[in-house]
């Protein structure tokens, strides 16, 4: 049924929460994923040619890097950002599906894709703003994470692993799993400390998962303040400071007195 | 939007099929059984030809083809099924009106009844088709208040001009056949000009800023990936974008050029198989445009600033 089910009052909604701040982008998250998967619910996620000059494959998690220029900073950051299924709340990918492959589930709100029942016809990928949804033309279905549905109620697994594969494998503690439907829950209060947000939120369709803005930079971490040396005032460095005057000619003498080694970064 | 050659058939045939189904239904609404049997039943198949054509042709792009029949089951809420139950549906009414026109059963009573159900469910066909499309938020091009009507204009302009070419070989071309289908294929051109310059000029309202949540100077530095995926592949497509330009007017000049074929058909109706090429040909320019120059809200993680 592709129809949404209806909200229940305290709806437990499982999701995500993704700290931009610690990502490192180590690509930990993506491989575990690939490879519980690929044996899990949404086996095979497939590789085709994987060692050729021609690769292609499906992945669940793709974790894209991002430069932001900060208002009133010259330099930039990198922000490594990772991007799956946000679990919406009103997800348009079930609800244009013709067949009721995909469905959200009224107990925790994931979204899956029934593959005994998908048709193959893409039309959910194309209503999904967030590019979840990968198809695998070697099996003929839609794939897409499952927040690892055959984890997280996994009684032969230790209680400890019951998490998604990519929260497991995070090593800098960056992806948070939870309901999101209790406030009091740790990702809840997690998003409410850190101000966690939506990911296009215009669009209406309620994302689940939510993620937690870069904090703001300390001026000391720098990568400029470091990567650049500062006269320290010592007998040496007014030495090399008459020299360099000397050294570079009229014209850029009053420059040199700034102390800016900026162009002198690229060989 | 990547423009797969199965959608652009599926829609372009179907839709010349379906276009053609109603007018014969409404001409038999008009006229009662026709009176020149071959005509009606080489026109009924064509129709129907085209239309199965397309529907099998809309399934080669399927996954698993031998499960098409599932998509009958979601039309409370897709609109794709929607077409499908529709498009099925249609087949009802209009065989049997196929047989009664035809006269191969007689029963002139109901010629008209169902030649207007037909007429009727060919348009509603139409219509869910295009709303597959004009449903999709992600797609700005698409979730255009135009997009439904150019498409149905578009049915009744290629079906008209096979009316006229069907007609004109056994002898029983008529005036308002090209005059009707002359005033599609003007409905179509306004339509496509209002059409293409509303999505030139829409604002666009989704940015990366949004998209990633990380700011107004923001900018893609690294992909995910070293190899196309399938979102880059299927939503990526922007190669069309930068020949837009010369393939609309390249529509607009082949419209032109049925318009005077069908102006010409005062000279000799056998114009019409020149007016019959050209809008289909302009239909199927259109539709690959139509796909083509799409953008798609996925491309802001992928480097577009506004989507």
């Amino acid at each position: 049924m592709t129809s949404l089910p209806t909200p229940q009052p305290n709806q437990k909604k499982l999701g995500l929460v993704i700290d931009l701040d610690t990502c490192v982008g180590c690509q930990a998250c993506a491989t575990s994923c690939k490879e519980w998967n690929t044996q899990g619910y949404s086996a095979p996620l497939t590789d085709t040619n994987p060692y050729g000059a021609d690769v292609s494959g499906v992945w669940l998690n793709r974790i894209h890097g991002y430069e932001v220029n900060e208002e009133g900073r010259d330099d930039s950051r990198v922000v490594n950002f990772p991007r799956s299924c946000l679990h919406c709340e009103t997800p348009a990918c079930v609800t244009v599906c013709p067949t009721g492959a995909t469905y959200k589930r009224a107990e925790d709100g994931i979204v899956l894709v029934n593959p005994d029942t998908c048709i193959g016809c893409k039309l959910c990928s194309w209503a999904c703003p967030y590019g979840a949804r990968e198809y695998d033309h070697t099996v003929g279905v839609m794939k897409k994470c499952t927040l690892c549905v055959d984890r997280i109620y996994n009684t032969n697994l230790e209680p400890e692993d019951r998490a998604p594969a990519c929260v497991k494998a995070c090593p800098t503690g960056a992806r948070h799993f939870g309901d999101l439907g209790d406030p009091n829950s740790d990702v809840s209060q997690l998003v409410k400390a850190r101000e966690g947000y939506d990911l296009l939120p215009e669009m209406g369709y309620k994302p689940v998962n939510k993620y937690l803005p870069p904090r703001k930079r300390r001026d000391a971490t720098s990568s400029k303040q470091i990567a650049l040396p500062k006269g320290d005032g010592s007998a040496m460095d007014r030495l090399f400071s008459w020299a360099d005057k000397m050294l570079s000619g009229k014209s850029s003498a009053a420059s040199a007195k700034q102390e800016d080694y900026s162009d002198k970064l690229e060989g | 939007m990547n423009p797969a050659y199965s959608v652009i058939l599926f829609t372009t045939a179907s839709g010349a099929g379906y276009g053609l189904l109603a007018l014969l239904g409404l001409v038999g609404f008009n006229h009662g059984p026709v009176s020149i049997f071959a005509f009606g039943i080489t026109a009924i198949i064509i129709a129907l030809g085209l239309i199965t054509i397309g529907l099998l042709s809309s399934t080669l792009h399927l996954g698993h083809p031998e499960r098409a029949w599932r998509a009958f089951s979601q039309w409370r809420s897709s609109w794709l099924s929607r077409e499908g139950v529709a498009a099925v549906a249609t087949y009802v009414p209009a065989l049997l009106f196929g047989v009664v026109w035809t006269d191969i059963i007689h029963a002139p009573a109901i010629v008209g009844p169902l030649g207007l159900l037909t007429g009727i469910m060919c348009a509603i066909t139409v219509f869910c088709t295009a709303k597959i499309y004009s449903t999709l938020k992600t797609i700005r091009a698409w979730n255009n208040a135009l997009t439904e009507p150019v498409y149905l204009a578009f049915a009744l302009a290629t079906g008209g001009a096979l009316m006229t070419a069907i007609a004109t070989v056994f002898g029983r071309y008529q005036i308002f056949q090209a005059i009707l289908t002359g005033a599609a294929v003007i409905l179509v051109a306004v339509l496509k000009y209002f059409y293409w310059r509303s999505i030139d000029s829409a604002e666009r309202t989704h940015t990366m800023a949004a998209a990633t949540g990380l700011g107004t100077g923001v900018r893609q530095w690294e992909v995910p990936h070293t190899a196309e995926n399938y979102i880059m592949k299927e939503m990526g497509f922007a190669v069309a974008r930068k020949h837009a330009l010369k393939l609309r007017n390249s529509v607009f000049f082949l419209l032109l050029i049925s318009l005077l074929a069908l102006a010409a058909c005062q000279i000799t109706p056998w114009f019409s198989f020149i007016a019959v090429l050209a809008v289909l040909v302009a239909a199927v320019f259109e539709r690959w445009l139509f796909f083509a120059e799409a953008q798609h809200v996925v491309s802001l993680y992928y480097g577009a600033e506004k989507a």
